[in-house]
Order: structure tokens, then C-alpha cells, then sequence
């Protein structure tokens, strides 16, 4: 049926045209570059990020004294262990562990568990870790437990004094935070 | 039927006797506003003390318009003058005004002053920050961290307000803060040659424009400083704070007031609007981008609708 | 529209799901097959134009409101550590802020193209109320989101609004401290704004879907104001008026980006950067200035209640135009004499405009008395009076007859190619 203004059959848009291709590409790029931001402002802001690391003053931590931190929003166990500590937690063999990685990034991704690999290099005494519990998330409460480490009210966790799960539904040693030592009294964490 | 026409009508010609009366009637009620009212300006003054029919309209003086590094769609921050700027600002505002809102750690930002990692952490340190509660419930002070914002000299208005009268205000924002009216053609040229400057060419204006004699018919009280440039009135209350010589240049600038102002003029514009130089040179790309994006847009439409009469 | 689309679903996924929920087939027939008169000119791509930047407002004021904190003690510094913190921060909040002004910018180019065409005679009138509508719930949505960023303009903006509610006989005082949460503007009433400026988008949201559907019953209005007499008349909505409301789009944004990318604070007022002090009246309180001709009606009237009526008055004249206009003829097009009324009252309202960001002093106040008795003249005296006296020229039968009559084509049996 004839109309009076009848589409020209030549200029068929199913002919890769290469004006309609390079329209439709240029539009998914804006689209691209609009959604972007939409999606990066999620993100930490710089404010967030600039408390990424902290600097901790530990001078006046004797052994046997422990202080928690606030970083990134988690607390941090900073302890200054007693001769009695390090020497229990050195004599578990490794294989007696639930969980034998030292899950320490200041070390080898996939180090042992040992209490060196926990412990601070070089300053045996020190043990800075994450205080979260590594089954669901609680705070573990210190000095406490069957093995004077640490001690998970919520489900019942038990990590020993170098911090590793022994009993108990956490699935992981408690995680160690990157760190070092700027002096000997000044710690900084991230 | 056109204003002009001849009229073959009564209605017709009616109608364009009501036109005429009306546009006439707007015309006069417009010519009686301009020749009545004053300038646009910002704030009003009572020289009503001679019984005067003129109030006045401050600022007295608008501001002579400088040639700024970040004006225009290619400006650019200048970060010399913006470190010099911040050392006046450290070395003669802060000891009244507060730049609060902004961070050591955005000296060093890519869009900052120029200043290292290290740079910025030794700037921190020197100021005395105020933190906690520790475990006794008291706060303390403690050396400034990159992260710290930059602390202002009173711990709030009435404490500034108790020494000096007035709270000098915190100059974070102070070169968005403040730019008079330029009237409705000016405001219309100003869309084209996106003049977004009024802030620091007032800032600057300000701190040169102490010392003049006060304008005919202006009361100025006694012990007030007067300044033709003010926004709010004939005196303000912060005397002329910079002087030839103040602060020791280390790159050869002249040491004038001139140029202490035009550099914390600038500094303020940065801590007014850090991102300026990243907005503009996206801006750029964006106008570029939908230019050629529209174009392409146009001939699509035109290929389309070649084919129909319309 | 009428009736069942005449998609014909492809696959049988779109068969299955077409049986159940017919969205396919009424996106086809409401956009895609959708028959659109073939003579609109660019006027009529604003409304294409609008509703992207509703979505545009909305998607930008959901990711602010992640970071915008409500409370009095902390909208300002939010608002400032999005500018200086948050990732694009100062990109997200320049483009809602500068949105909301060239969203009334549009809005206004629409309705004025609406008023110019007839666009809201019969069988128009719901449609144009619908819209009407739309814009008291913009003018509530603007008039909030400007309270959020609690500067002085913010802040004193919300008291002399709030305030006109006093003027209200009787129960004006309670209602005002009903609005407010208290005995002044503060933190109470800046919080349920945030909650109402989040809420009244999706609102307007709806009401644009009424506003489309409306607009789809009785089909669109073009250049002519005559009606669609046969299919010759239309052209299908994509790919048509697909492709020109798209280009239409990105021309507006070139306007758009020119603003938030190197004008940034050029629509604002630099008292905003002022955190609120109520304690503190700025020199001139000045609304945004989508606001200014309806500012300047109010500062007109030198009674309290009077001027609060008559700007609310200002807008409802607008609810009754469909009727207060006479003529049989929509477009003005074929109304010489109306045509030149209209551009009288387009000045008028830029007049007002302008008047509305001066003082209230001196000659200014007679202009803003003489144009706000124009501007109801315009609607209560002139519209009605020109309608039945107006001599309108002659109209084309159809649009086709006028296309063809503009490109000097007879009736062939072709028109190939030869678009103007």
C-alpha cells in the first residue's frame, strides 16, 4: 500500500552504517565514563583513607601489659608478653594447630604458625594482632582462657598466647595487622 | 497584525491600542526603577544622618578585577604564589582565622600545594592538636598527624568573640563566601567568560583597601578602620593586618602588601575550591567529548530522517 | 494509543513473559511503534529532556545521600567533606546542585512552549494540569534540597518561607510550628526536609507517569494545533523521535556541563558558604533563581496575607488555563494577536525575574506592581477577552497538506527523499 511518504528501502538501518556504529560507541563511553563516578564515590573517601595507618606509642607498656587500638575501624591487641607467654607458646609443635598458617602478612603467605612467625621479628615479646574473632567477629576478652591467651565468650573460641586458635569453632589464628617498629617505643600500624 | 499595521478593524485596532498602552506601562514602571533605585549592592548603609534621599550601597568601591592563574577553562593554580600564600596565612591570618575544613594531608595532595609526604608530616608536628579522651576521661594534646585538619586558633566563635569583638571567621571558604552583584549585563557576559573570581579579587581588594579617605557622606565612627571595599558596611573590624615586609619571601617575590594579598588571595581560592584544576580540565574533556558526541548525534538524526518529509 | 499493542513477541521468553506482564508490548506501543506527529519542531524534545534529568537528579542525590549527614551541628561539614573527601564528591554534588537549575530551566521552555502551541486545550486539559502539578511538587523538592546544605541563604530561605504560613488566619502560628518541630528552624525541620526531598522525586516520578499516559490518550499536540487525521499525519516514535530527543539531550548537557564544569557557584549565592547562624540576617535574602518572578509577586503586595495569596495564587491561575483561554484555536501560530500578547507576558515574567533579585526598595517596588497586576491580567482578562474576539488565520486541513504545501509538492504518490 502506497502512502504519500513512503521510507526510502535504499537507507536500510540494518546496514552496518558506520556513522551509527561509531554514534553507538561513543554513547556507551559516555555511559561508561558517567556510571564510573556514580560507582567510585562507594569508596573509601580520602578522609577514610588517610587514617589508613596509624602510629601507636608503646613505652609504656611493661610485660605482661596489653593496650587495644582502634585501627580502620578494628581493634588492634597490643601485648607485651611474659617470659612464661613466649615459652608456652614456642613449645606446641606446629602439627597440634587447627589452623597452621601464621596468617601474619609481614611474613610468607603461607609461613607456619610458629611463635616467631607470629611474635614481632626480632622482638619475640611483641604481639600485635587483629582483635577480632575469627569465626563470627567478637571482641576475645585477654588473659583469659585454658591457655591464659585469649577467650571468645560469644562461641566459645580459645586462642593461646601467641594468639592461635586451639578450641573452639573459629577456623583461623588471629589475623595479624601489617606493621613495624618506627623506634622502639613507637609502633605503626598499616 | 503587527503593532504598525493599518488597522481595517475597531477590534483589531483596539487590540493594538492595548498593546501599545501596556508595553508603555511596563516601560514607564521599569524606567522609574532604574532611575530610582541605586546600584545593586550587597548591603545597605543609613547616610541618613544628613537626611539624604540616597542610601548607600556597600561595597562603596567594587573591586578592581586581577588576572588570576586559575581564571579561564585552562586555569591553572600557580602553586609558588599558593605556597606563599600559605605562608602568610601561616604567618599573619592564623593568628585570628582558622582554615578548619582543610587537612595537612591536602598540602600534599596532587591537586595540593607541591609539598612531600615528609614535608606535610614536619608541618603536622609543629602544631599542638587536641585529642581524646584518654583512660582518665581528659583530653590532651598531642603533635599533628597528616590526617589532622588544621586547628583554629579559638576553640569556637565566643571564645574569638571575647577577644576581639567579632569572630574572625573561619577562611576555608571565604573566596566562595564573599563577591558583590555586577549587574544584569555583566551577569550576562559573565556566563561566556565563566568569571568565577570574585571571591579573591574582594579578598584582595579588602586587604589593600585600608588607608583611604572615607568617601563624602560617609560616617566613619571613631577608631573604625574604614574600607571602600567591605561588603558589609563602612568600617570593618579587623584593622589593616599586613604591612611592606611582614614576611620574608624566600623565591625574590616583592615583599608589598600587594603581593602578600594577591598570594593569600590565591592560597584561599585553593582552600576554598581544592579540585579546581581537576574539575576544569575534566570539564574540558566533557565539552570536547559532547561536541563531537552531538555531532555524530546530528547526522545520525539527519541520516534518519532523510528518508521522510516532515 | 488504544487498545492491545501490535508487538508480536519473538522469542519464547518474550511469549512467555508477554502472557503474564505485557511490559514488552507496552514499551513497544507507548515508545517504539507509537505514532508521533511527523511536524514537531525542537520545542517538544524537552520533555524527553525532563525526564532525564529526573533521573538524573535522583541518581545523583541517592549517591550524595550516602554521604549527607541531616543533623544542624554536622548538614554544613558534610556537605564540605563531599566536596573535598569523597571520591568525585565535588562532581556528584555540582551536578544535583546546578541539576536543579537547569531542571527549571527546561521546565519552564516547556511549559512556555505549552502556552505558545495550546498545548493545553482540549482534550489536553488533565495532561497540563498533571504537569502544573508537577511543578508545585518540583518548587517543594528545590525549595528543601536548598535548605540542606544549612548556610545562611539555607537557612534564612526556610524561615521566610516557613513564615508565610503565619500569615494564615486563625491557625497560621500553630501550623508554622507544626512545619518547624519547634519554635524556629533548626535541626527538627532540617531533618524531615531531607526526609520529605528524598521522598517528593519519586512522587513527581509518578506523577510523570500519569503526566506520559495522559499524554499518550490523547496523542501529542504539534507546531499546527491540528489534530492528527490519519496515520500519513505520524511517523513511528522510534526511531524518529527517538534519535531527536537523544541529539536534543546532548546539545542541553553541553549547557549543562558548561555550567558545573566552569560555573560552577555562578547560579548560587555566595552567602551559602556561610555556615547558618540564626542569629545573623543576611543583607538580601534571595531565593534561587527559578524562584525570583514568584518572589517578586509576593514582595509586591504590601499585605502579609494578601502577598502569600497572591503567590499561590500566581501558580493556580495556571490549574484554570485550559478554560480561561477561549480560543477554539490552539496554536499561535494562526493567533497574530494572541502571538504578540505572548511574548509580552514571556518578558513580564523575566521582568519579574529580574525584579524579584533586587531590593525591595525605591522604583523596584512599582515594576514588581505593575508587572504582578500584568501577569494576572494576562490570564483573568486577556486570554479570555482575545479568544472571542480574535480573527485567527486560516489553518491547513492536515499536517500532511501542510508539509507538502511547504516542500511545493502536489499530492504525488511519492515524496522521495525530499525532506526540508
Amino acid at each position: 500500500m502506497a502512502s504519500t511518504f513512503d521510507v526510502e528501502d535504499k537507507a536500510q538501518p540494518t546496514r552496518r552504517d558506520f556513522l551509527y556504529i561509531a554514534t553507538g560507541a561513543m554513547a556507551a563511553v559516555g555511559a561508561a565514563a558517567v556510571a564510573w563516578p556514580l560507582i567510585d564515590q562507594m569508596n573509601p573517601d580520602a578522609a577514610a583513607l588517610a587514617l589508613a595507618s596509624i602510629e601507636v606509642d608503646i613505652s609504656a607498656l611493661e610485660p605482661g601489659m596489653s593496650l587495644t587500638v582502634k585501627w580502620r575501624g578494628k581493634p588492634v591487641f597490643i601485648r607485651n608478653r611474659t617470659e612464661k607467654e613466649i615459652d608456652e607458646a614456642k613449645s606446641v609443635p606446629v602439627s597440634d594447630l587447627p589452623d597452621r598458617n601464621a596468617r601474619n602478612p609481614n611474613v610468607a603467605a603461607d609461613a607456619p604458625a610458629t611463635d616467631e612467625n607470629r611474635a614481632a621479628a626480632g622482638k619475640e615479646a611483641w604481639l600485635i594482632q587483629i582483635g577480632i574473632c575469627t569465626h563470627l567477629g567478637c571482641v576475645p576478652l585477654g588473659e583469659q582462657g585454658p591457655y591464659g591467651g585469649w577467650f571468645c565468650p560469644c562461641h566459645g573460641s580459645v586462642y593461646d598466647t601467641a594468639g592461635r586458635i586451639r578450641q573452639g569453632p573459629a577456623p583461623e589464628n588471629l589475623h595479624i595487622p601489617v606493621y613495624s617498629f618506627v623506634t622502639d617505643t613507637k609502633l605503626k600500624i598499616g | 497584525m503587527s503593532l504598525f499595521g493599518k488597522d481595517t478593524d475597531p477590534v483589531t485596532r483596539t487590540a493594538r491600542h492595548s498593546l501599545i498602552a501596556m508595553i508603555a506601562a511596563i516601560g514607564v514602571g521599569l524606567g522609574a526603577s532604574q532611575a530610582v533605585a541605586e546600584d545593586e549592592g550587597a548591603g545597605h548603609g543609613d547616610g541618613a544622618a544628613t537626611g539624604q534621599a540616597e542610601t548607600l550601597h556597600y561595597p562603596l568601591e567594587k573591586p578592581p578585577l586581577l588576572d588570576w592563574s586559575f581564571a579561564g577553562v585552562f586555569g591553572k593554580y600557580d602553586r609558588a604564589q599558593l605556597q606563599r600564600g600559605f605562608q602568610v596565612y601561616r604567618q599573619v591570618c592564623s593568628q585570628c582565622h582558622g582554615i578548619k575544613y582543610v587537612a595537612f594531608r591536602n598540602l600534599a595532595d596532587p591537586d595540593g600545594l607541591g609539598y612531600s609526604e615528609e614535608q606535610v608530616a614536619a608541618l603536622a608536628a609543629e602544631y599542638e592538636i587536641t585529642d581524646g579522651p584518654n583512660e582518665s576521661g581528659d583530653m590532651f594534646t598531642r603533635p599533628g598527624r597528616p590526617s589532622d585538619r588544621f586547628p583554629s586558633p579559638f576553640p569556637n566563635e565566643q571564645a574569638a568573640a571575647a577577644v576581639y569583638g567579632a569572630a574572625p571567621p573561619d577562611l576555608s571558604l571565604m573566596a566562595k563566601a564573599r563577591g558583590a552583584p555586577r549587574g544584569p549585563l555583566w551577569t550576562v557576559i559573565d556566563f561566556f567568560t565563566q568569571y568565577q573570581e570574585a571571591g579573591p579579587n574582594y579578598i584582595h581588594a579588602l586587604l589593600t583597601g585600608y588607608g583611604q579617605e572615607p568617601h563624602a557622606g560617609v560616617t566613619v565612627p571613631p577608631g573604625g578602620n574604614y574600607n571602600p571595599y567591605f561588603l558589609s558596611g563602612p568600617v570593618i573590624a579587623m584593622p589593616p593586618p599586613l604591612a611592606d615586609g611582614d614576611v620574608t619571601y624566600s623565591d625574590g617575590s616583592p615583599q608589598t602588601v600587594d603581593q602578600y594579598a594577591t598570594d593569600v588571595s590565591a592560597f584561599l581560592m585553593w582552600t576554598a575550591e581544592p579540585h579546581l584544576v581537576a574539575r576544569k580540565r575534566l570539564g574540558f574533556q566533557v565539552i570536547i567529548f559532547l561536541a563531537i558526541f552531538a555531532t555524530l548525534m546530528y547526522l545520525t538524526k539527519r541520516r534518519v530522517w532523510a528518508a521522510v518529509a516532515h | 494509543m488504544e487498545g492491545h499493542s501490535t508487538y508480536q513477541p519473538r522469542s519464547g521468553g518474550a511469549r512467555w513473559l508477554e502472557r503474564r506482564l505485557p511490559i514488552i508490548g507496552l514499551v513497544h506501543s507507548s515508545f517504539i511503534a507509537y505514532p508521533t506527529p511527523r511536524n514537531l519542531n525542537y520545542w517538544w524534545t524537552f520533555g524527553a529532556i525532563l525526564t532525564f534529568m529526573l533521573v538524573a537528579q535522583i541518581v545523583t542525590g541517592i549517591v550524595l545521600a550516602m554521604h549527607y549527614v541531616s543533623a544542624g551541628s554536622m548538614a554544613f561539614d558534610s556537605v564540605e567533606a563531599i566536596m573535598r573527601d569523597v571520591n568525585w564528591g565535588w562532581l556528584l554534588r555540582y551536578l544535583h546542585a546546578n541539576g536543579a537549575s537547569v531542571f527549571f530551566f527546561a521546565v519552564y521552555i516547556h511549559m512556555f512552549r505549552g502556552m505558545y502551541y495550546g498545548s493545553y486545550k482540549e482534550p489536553r486539559e488533565v495532561l497540563w494540569i498533571l504537569g502544573v502539578l508537577i511543578l508545585l511538587l518540583m518548587i517543594a523538592t528545590a525549595f528543601m534540597g536548598y535548605v540542606l546544605p544549612w548556610g545562611q541563604m539555607s537557612f534564612w530561605a526556610a524561615t521566610v518561607i516557613t513564615n508565610l504560613f503565619s500569615a494564615i488566619p486563625l491557625v497560621g502560628e500553630s501550623v508554622t510550628m507544626w512545619l518547624w518541630g519547634g519554635f524556629a528552624v533548626d535541626s527538627a525541620t532540617l531533618n524531615r526536609f531531607y526526609s520529605l526531598h528524598y521522598l517528593l522525586p519519586f512522587m513527581i516520578a509518578g506523577v510523570v507517569a500519569l503526566h506520559i499516559w495522559a499524554l499518550h490518550v490523547a496523542g501529542q499536540n504539534n507546531p499546527l494545533g491540528i489534530d492528527v487525521k490519519s496515520k500519513e499525519d505520524t511517523l513511528a516514535f522510534t526511531p524518529y523521535a527517538t534519535i531527536k530527543d537523544t541529539f536534543a539531550t546532548v546539545l542541553f548537557l553541553v549547557l549543562f556541563a558548561w555550567l558545573v564544569f566552569f560555573l560552577p557557584n555562578y547560579l548560587g549565592h555566595p552567602d551559602n558558604y556561610i555556615p547558618a547562624n540564626s542569629l545573623k540576617t543576611p543583607a538580601h535574602i534571595v531565593p534561587e533563581w527559578y524562584f525570583l518572578p514568584f518572589y517578586a509577586i509576593l514582595r509586591a503586595i504590601p499585605n502579609k496575607l494578601l502577598g502569600v495569596i497572591a503567590l499561590f495564587a500566581a501558580i493556580a491561575v495556571l490549574f484554570f488555563l485550559p478554560w480561561l483561554d477561549t480560543s477554539r484555536v490552539r496554536s499561535a501560530v494562526f493567533r497574530p494577536i494572541y502571538r504578540q500578547f505572548f511574548w509580552i507576558f514571556a518578558l513580564v515574567c523575566l521582568g519579574l525575574g529580574y525584579l524579584g533579585s533586587q531590593p525591595a526598595e525605591g522604583g523596584y517596588i512599582i515594576a514588581s506592581r505593575i508587572l504582578t497586576a500584568y501577569y494576572f491580567l494576562h490570564f483573568l482578562i486577556i486570554l479570555p477577552v482575545l479568544g472571542l474576539i480574535e480573527r485567527p488565520k486560516p489553518r491547513p486541513a492536515s499536517i500532511t497538506e501542510a508539509i507538502l504545501a511547504k516542500s511545493g509538492h502536489g499530492a504525488p504518490a511519492h515524496a522521495a527523499g525530499g525532506a526540508s
